[in-house]
């Protein structure tokens, strides 16, 4: 790593042969001040790999016990199941169906705000609408949480009564209606006000980068604002809001309070959302229920079922990461060129 | 060509770009149309703010796109249509965001005082001259336990996250494994749920420290790993802000890096790092879910963060509600106040991060 960065131009990352050149002489204090930021930033990587280790170690011996005949595991909240995986696989398929719910109903409205703010508001505006939505995000979740509990679930159960009775043939409303409102759709509206602030940002910053020439060029040509959308806004940002829908679903995933504190839960995998008592239960919440009432042995089930959503929203996050580089690298640049050259 | 000069020497024949369009107020005059159907409908029925709101958008929908589609064509009655649901799904966001702040407010108020701010909780007494048992319902404890649990946290990720943006600025090759890498992996760090970043120091703490192992140090280490990947991107941006002239400035004169870096770079970057900072501290200070895995809950009031559980706003809101004591009113209005409380200072540090960015963002663009 030689000591100058040369903008623009990437060198090689092993030492010169021969002697250094005169100019780039280090001091002492130099070296010390680039180990140490060299060192934070391997850091990073020590942490990260601190979670994963530190979780494995602690879960390790109750994902490899034998549920049925130890004595913790059999009872108390790690009760009924035969194993680790029977345990765990409700869990997750609560977690990504309370997501996935959210999601549905976020990302429509995360992307009209976004649009709302980035072509449709006065441009004067558009810092200050874009901050009120960012207030969203600034709301601790135990706030949404409390708030689901008082406004949302009264608020929202006549709409259930009404699903359940003239619907409830679809399986989705089927099965006994909540009466107090604590149903997996109550806690996914919820959910959806937390995730809209953030697919709304990311949306919001690609869509303010589509190249003002092609949006001028649209509507020169007489095409209304929605056909220049169209036309120029939706296909440039195509990429960057498949990121950041699945982002908000990473965020959605891993969401705990207002789960917890909403959704009255069972550990079964259920499709219905409008019950109560026999909602599937999402990860991050049963960790948060049970935790404080769990013993040690049950405690590192628990830890194991935190290690699975680790795993699940670190895959997520990844393929998000990698649709938004593969966005803004070459692929994209050679799609324009290649049009521009054929017109 | 020919047509606009035509349309120019006859001022008789009629622009066709101006006919056939709805007159400039049309979408205004509709919607108050459809706000006076709607309030019509709702004296109707009776009065309520969200299904006001919720018929005007109902009436006003199809009322403009039928007058436009008429008036106008197929493709600007589409292109109404849309305007209207995207100002709709703005104004749809807006209702959960003033519900919640005055749900919080109206619940709060009540038990905000300097009596909630200034006594701990728990510590029950015999009033002298009822000789009747009193708890005192303070939030000190949560306080002292919020600002020193976010404050390690800080002292922790700040030099980490700073340091890291530095290096993947100022250091590293931009093709250097360790600069893509570490790039990814701040990426990823973001993505941890935070109850995974408590579990972690959970873990940590119980395998080095025995079963026990509840501390607000803990806490503020689970806290650190959720505040970390947002200080060093923040920070990364701000220090990529700096212009390259000023560095190539300073080793023209023969200042050596790390000079460069801590007297010229830092210093001109400082306002927009001291904003990122608050914002993320402003992002921790919420946190429920790590805090109450790592430092347990508490209604004694503990300051010393090396051990013994410790109690944060947060979680007294959350414990408030889900483990409410003898008296569930009072726990209930605690978890309110706690509420209200944590609002508060989200809101203050997020406008300090605001008047931080304010006062000194002409410094950066200079």
């Amino acid at each position: 790593m030689p000591g100058r960065p040369t903008p623009g131009k990437p060198t090689q990352g092993k030492p010169r042969s021969g002697k250094p050149n005169a100019a780039a002489r280090t001091r002492p204090a130099d070296r010390v001040f680039k180990f140490l930021s060299t060192s934070a930033a391997v850091s990073i990587m020590v942490i990260l790999a601190g979670v994963a280790l530190f979780l494995i170690i602690r879960a390790l011996p109750a994902i490899t016990a034998s549920w049925s005949t130890n004595p913790e595991l059999k009872s108390g909240v790690t009760g009924g199941f035969a194993s680790f995986w029977a345990y765990v696989s409700p869990l997750a398929f609560g977690t990504v169906w309370a997501s996935v719910i959210a999601l549905l109903m976020a990302t429509p409205v995360a992307i009209g705000i976004a649009l709302f703010i980035s072509h449709y508001s006065p441009r004067r505006m558009a810092s200050f609408l874009g901050y009120i939505i960012d207030l969203l995000a600034a709301v601790p979740s135990v706030v949404y949480g409390l708030w689901g509990i008082l406004v949302m679930r009264p608020f929202l159960l006549p709409l259930q009564e009404w699903l359940n009775a003239y619907l409830g043939w679809i399986p989705l409303f089927s099965g006994k209606v909540t009466s107090t409102g604590s149903s997996i759709l109550t806690g996914a509206v919820v959910l959806a006000v937390m995730v809209l602030p953030i697919i709304t940002a990311i949306c919001r910053e690609i869509f303010l980068q589509t190249p003002k020439l092609h949006e001028e060029a649209a509507l020169a040509l007489g095409s209304t604002r929605w056909e220049m959308i169209q036309l120029c806004v939706f296909p440039y940002a195509r990429s960057g809001m498949v990121s950041a829908i699945l982002l908000g679903l990473g965020r959605a995933l891993g969401e705990t309070m207002a789960v917890a504190m909403i959704i009255s839960p069972a550990i079964i995998a259920s499709f219905r959302i409008i019950t109560e008592g026999e909602n599937s239960q999402t990860i991050a919440s049963n960790i948060a229920l049970n935790f404080p009432i769990a013993t040690g042995m049950q405690r590192d089930a628990l830890i194991g079922t935190g290690l699975v959503l680790f795993v699940i929203s670190l895959a997520v996050n990844m393929v998000a990461r990698l649709i938004v580089n593969a966005g803004t690298g070459r692929k994209k640049v050679f799609w324009r060129k290649e049009k521009v050259s054929t017109s | 060509m020919t047509a606009a000069t035509e349309a120019f020497r006859h001022p008789a024949v009629r622009n066709r770009l101006t006919t056939r369009q709805l007159p400039k107020r049309a979408g205004l005059y509709t919607l108050i149309g459809a706000f006076i159907l709607a309030a019509a409908v709702q004296g109707l029925t009776g009065f309520n703010w969200f299904a006001l709101l919720a018929l005007t958008c109902v009436f006003y929908l199809p009322a403009i796109y039928l007058l436009s589609r008429v008036k106008e064509n197929r493709r600007k009655a589409l292109d109404r249509l849309i305007r209207s649901l995207v100002t709709v799904a703005f104004l749809l966001a807006l209702a959960p965001l003033i519900s919640t702040l005055w749900t919080v407010v109206s619940k709060g108020l009540g038990i905000l005082n300097w009596e909630f701010i200034s006594t701990s909780g728990g510590a029950a007494r015999i009033n002298p001259d009822t000789l009747e048992l009193v708890s005192s319902s303070g939030a000190l404890q949560a306080i002292v336990g919020t600002l020193q649990i976010t404050g390690l946290a800080t002292l922790f990720s700040v030099p980490i996250g700073l340091l890291t943006a530095i290096y993947l600025v100022e250091y590293a090759q931009p093709a250097f494994w360790l600069r893509r890498t570490v790039n990814f992996l701040v990426d990823v760090m973001t993505g941890i749920p935070s109850i995974v970043a408590g579990l972690f120091a959970f873990s940590l703490f119980t395998l080095l420290l025995g079963p026990k192992a509840f501390s607000g140090l803990s806490a503020a280490v689970a806290l650190s790993v959720l505040m970390i990947p947002t200080v060093v991107r923040s920070c990364e941006e701000m220090l990529r802000l700096v212009p390259a002239d000023l560095r190539e400035a300073s080793y023209a004169l023969g200042v050596t890096k790390y000079v460069t870096i801590v007297r010229i770079v830092i210093p001109t970057a400082i306002a927009g790092i001291a904003t990122g900072v608050t914002l993320a501290i402003a992002r921790v200070i919420g946190e429920t879910a790590p805090i109450f895995m790592a430092a347990s809950f508490t209604d004694s009031f503990n300051a010393n963060p090396l051990s013994g559980p410790m109690q944060t706003l947060p979680v007294m809101a959350y414990t408030g509600y889900k483990f409410p004591g003898q008296n569930i009113d009072l726990s209930n209005s605690q978890a309110w106040g706690a509420a209200l409380l944590l609002v508060l200072l989200v809101i203050v540090l997020n406008l300090v991060a605001r008047i931080i960015a304010m006062i000194f963002a002409p410094k950066t663009s200079r």
